[in-house]
């Protein structure tokens, strides 16, 4: 069936296959789970490859050696695997390789729980692991988008050479809903700096060591210029309810569908309320909120699943211009829906009412 | 630095790589013994012609530069990793040479994991570990392969093998297990060891063109500068000292008693996967009906009962209706733990509306499959709202709210009487149709149809859907 009513994490597995990925190495962690166990039923079926990694350390390299050989490669993980990857992510994003991966968040610090949160924001959209990087993030919040960002991190990653994220939470990636996968498998081509263990290519070399420090300066100013297009290029948002908003939440992932809800029911009390959904979190639409707050927007709140690690972002865009607000619960606890309207209410009357 | 002398083909002719003046020396210290062991293998390269076909891997440690010298493709990667790298890259490029090289520190402390893991699985690739005792390029560290009493920057007054433990033999580790052809420990310290040495690293090597899988040789080898000491007394060091405790010996060879291994393609065929996803047909089960859609009225429902009632099933089938009617669906399970207590609850939304939250906070309808699903949910269902009792389990009536209203339906004896117990989830949704007209029942009927793959399942499944909507009828419409 062209369309499926499918979970996140199943939908992610199979447009990883349509994307032209050969090979997933992952290592079990809930809720990330049935991304590892779609693969494993899938990707032998079509002669595609999969590796259970001993740790999520050895995933990510399973991943580097996959991408130097040119390969659409992808792991996923949630917040503590994540944790572990990054040392590789970096020395990918150093070398350009591109790759996916793919964290389906859980409630931390520590061990925490296997309920929803956003509290990787800082990790996987600041870069993460040590030196000057940051990999290119989007953030879906239904099955369908699991499925779209998927195809397109792939894009993005070849198109790029680097790592590429797709952020999601528990509840994204557990929720079922109605998806169209596209029909066709994306043509991968041939990369000139990839090693294919032949001839044409054994001149080829990956490494992100550079002892002279001029010579690594060069490689971070190319790594900068990279990212500086990709601000440029590939900012992505939603916007709902927007034409008129005076108050503004921002909010994405699976908090933008909670906002989504809250704003309906406010709007009907008559509220001018809208939401602006960040849809790459790196590249962070900063620019579009800027504007906004030139503009008539008058008071916006970040409604997030952690302790505000995106508010800081807003508040850059900001730049103080505008009230910023921030509404947020953690470990594994979502807002309720009455909660939410009465939170939002409140800070509608204390700035606008 | 060290010149190599009659320089192997397998090297390149000048070292373009390394930076600085000297583009004919290596940048390894005067008697290392990583000079030697990268000729033994530039050698074996050039004589079994792999070298266009080889990558070789060189994680962090002295030999961070391999790709200065080696003529073949070059991989750098994280300490202790190589093997996980090696591990992508030989299975993206069947049918090429992989060679990690590995110093002490990278393949017995750091990278123990990666190593082992490699080694079970039988990766297509060979490991050529260097044991010099000591981490050379950090400063003269104490490394897991450090003899007892011996001075390091980190064990001043020697190793204690109390508090460090003892010297760790990764060959003897290795070969215990199943995989591995070929495992064998030599050393570089005169031009005996060295032809034994360079014989083990094309046996390795070959093994590998072959295709026997996972070969390993370890080989002791001097840090004339970790060790304090000059290269010839270094050398003799090995003899004296290491051999005793690492001894020169092959460990596994189980290359004549084994086939080789097909060399395994992956080329996935697009038709293949179209095929395997399914994703090439585009059937609706239901003709798109736009006053349907346009007249729904939102549902939010929530599904309870004991794990193994159907629970979730139910609400899938729900929201397969959905989406074969052409709303917008969600279907939310509880998962992992919350499910241990034997318990399970979903939450549905149906809507002609894009769906914001999944959430069924509030229900208008509740499907209480059992009491504690009923005492824990009867309190969320909205004023107004719609509780479907399974009155097999549940005993009484639910006084406890009198704004809504009870359906109880004896779901397992109906579904029992025709004989599928597992079916009273059927009766659940039927009688939940049946009431609120939210989708006719002969969609459902249409749908277990369209789904299930047993025939006799689904000729008594329908039934219990009869059955249900008749006992609902007779009971409370009209
Ligand atoms: C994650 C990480 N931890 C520590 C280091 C520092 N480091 C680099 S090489 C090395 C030890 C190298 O010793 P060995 O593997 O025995 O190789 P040798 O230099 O002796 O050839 C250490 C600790 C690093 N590069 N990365
Ligand atoms: S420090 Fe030791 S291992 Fe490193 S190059 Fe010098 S002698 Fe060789």
């Amino acid at each position: 069936m062209k369309r499926e009513f499918i979970k996140g994490n199943e939908a992610i597995a199979k447009a990883s296959l349509l994307a032209g990925c050969t090979h997933y190495f992952g290592y079990p962690i809930t809720p990330s789970s049935e991304i590892i166990h779609a693969v494993a039923n899938l990707y032998p079926k079509v002669g595609a490859d999969f590796v259970q990694a001993e740790s999520e350390i050895a995933a990510i390299n399973m991943c580097y050696g996959a991408s130097c050989a040119g390969r659409r490669v992808m792991t996923a993980s949630s917040s503590p695997g994540i944790s572990l990857k990054q040392e590789g992510v970096s020395y990918m994003a150093s070398a350009e390789l591109p790759c996916v991966i793919i964290d389906i968040m859980r409630a931390g610090p520590g061990l925490g729980n296997i309920w929803p949160e956003q509290s990787d924001y800082t990790q996987v959209v600041k870069g993460g692991g040590h030196g000057s990087y940051k990999c290119p993030v989007l953030a879906p919040n239904s099955p369908q988008e699991m499925c779209d960002f998927t195809i397109d991190a792939f894009e993005l990653a070849d198109k790029y050479r680097t790592p590429v994220y797709v952020l999601s939470d528990a509840y994204t990636g557990q929720v079922m809903e109605p998806v169209e996968f596209p029909s066709e498998v994306k043509k991968v081509k041939k990369n000139d700096w990839a090693i294919y263990g032949d001839k044409e290519s054994k001149h080829n070399l990956v490494t992100s060591i550079q002892m002279n420090t001029t010579e690594m300066e060069k490689v971070n100013i190319v790594l900068d210029n990279k990212y500086k297009e990709i601000m440029e290029k590939e900012v992505r948002y939603s916007e709902y309810m927007m034409d008129d908003a005076e108050m503004v939440i921002v909010s994405y992932g699976i908090a933008s569908r909670l906002s989504r809800s809250a704003i309906d029911e406010l709007r009907s009390k008559g509220i001018k309320v809208g939401l602006f959904r960040p849809i790459s979190l790196f590249p962070y639409p900063t620019k579009k909120l800027a504007a906004l707050a030139d503009d008539k927007v008058k008071l916006f709140v970040s409604v997030e699943l952690s302790n505000g690690q995106m508010l800081e972002d807003v508040k850059i865009a900001v730049n103080g211009k505008k009230p910023v607000e921030y509404y947020g619960r953690m470990g594994g606890a979502i807002p309720t829906h009455d909660e939410l309207v009465e939170v939002l209410d409140g800070f509608y009357k204390k700035h606008l009412g | 630095m060290q010149e190599v002398l009659g320089k192997p083909e397998g090297f390149v002719d000048n070292f373009v790589r390394k930076p600085g003046d000297y583009p004919k020396v290596t940048h390894y210290c005067p008697g290392c013994g990583h000079g030697r062991v990268h000729k033994l293998i530039a050698e074996a390269m050039a004589d079994l012609e792999i070298s266009d076909k080889t990558v070789l891997i060189s994680p962090v440690g002295c030999t961070v530069f391999a790709y200065y010298y080696f003529d073949c493709g070059n991989i750098q990667s994280a300490h202790g990793r190589a093997p996980a790298v090696g591990t992508g890259v030989g299975r993206s490029n069947p049918g090429s040479i992989t060679i990690s090289y590995q110093g002490d520190g990278d393949l017995g402390a750091i990278g123990t994991a990666e190593i082992i893991h490699a080694a079970n699985r039988g990766e297509n690739m060979t490991v050529i570990f260097v044991n010099n005792g000591i981490y050379g390029m950090t400063g003269g560290q104490m490394a897991p392969t450090t003899l007892e009493g011996q001075v390091t920057t980190t064990t001043p007054t020697g190793r204690d093998i109390d508090e460090a433990g003892h010297p760790m033999r990764m060959s003897e580790m290795i070969a215990t297990l199943e995989a591995p052809v070929f495992v064998e420990r030599t050393a570089v310290t005169d031009t005996k060891n060295i032809m034994k040495t360079r014989k083990a690293i094309r046996k390795a090597l070959k093994s590998q063109k072959d295709g026997y899988g996972f070969s390993f040789v370890e080989i002791l080898s001097s840090c004339p500068i970790g060790w304090k000491m000059k290269p010839v007394a270094a050398n003799q060091r090995i003899t004296d000292e290491m051999v005793p405790y690492f001894p020169l010996k092959n460990f596994k060879d189980e290359i004549e008693n084994r086939s080789p291994r097909p060399t395994k393609t992956v080329d996935p065929d697009p038709n293949k996967i179209i095929e395997v996803l399914g994703v090439d047909k585009d059937e609706r089960l239901f003709k798109k009906d736009q006053s349907f859609i346009d007249n729904f009225k939102d549902q939010h429902v929530r599904i309870a009962g004991f794990g193994g009632q159907g629970v979730l099933l139910a609400g899938t089938t729900l929201g397969y209706l959905g989406m074969e009617t052409g709303l917008n669906t969600t279907w939310l399970p509880s998962y992992g733990p919350e499910m241990r207590g034997g318990t399970a609850n979903c939450h549905i939304v149906l809507s002609n509306k894009e769906v914001g939250s999944p959430l069924v906070e509030k229900a208008s309808t509740l499907i209480a499959m059992n009491q504690p699903s009923l005492n824990e949910f009867g309190v969320t269902v909205k004023p107004g709202g719609l509780i479907v009792i399974n009155s097999s389990t549940v005993e009484g009536k639910y006084t406890e709210r009198d704004d809504v209203t009870c359906l109880y339906i004896p779901m397992n004896e109906i579904a029992e009487s025709l004989g599928v117990m597992q079916a009273a989830n059927m009766a659940a949704l039927t009688a939940y149709l049946a009431y609120s007209k939210a989708f006719d029942v002969d969609m459902l009927t249409s749908l277990i149809k369209a789904n299930f793959k047993k025939k006799t399942l689904i000729e008594k499944n329908v039934a219990v859907i009869q059955k249900t909507y008749e006992y609902v009828k007779e009971n409370y419409l009209n």
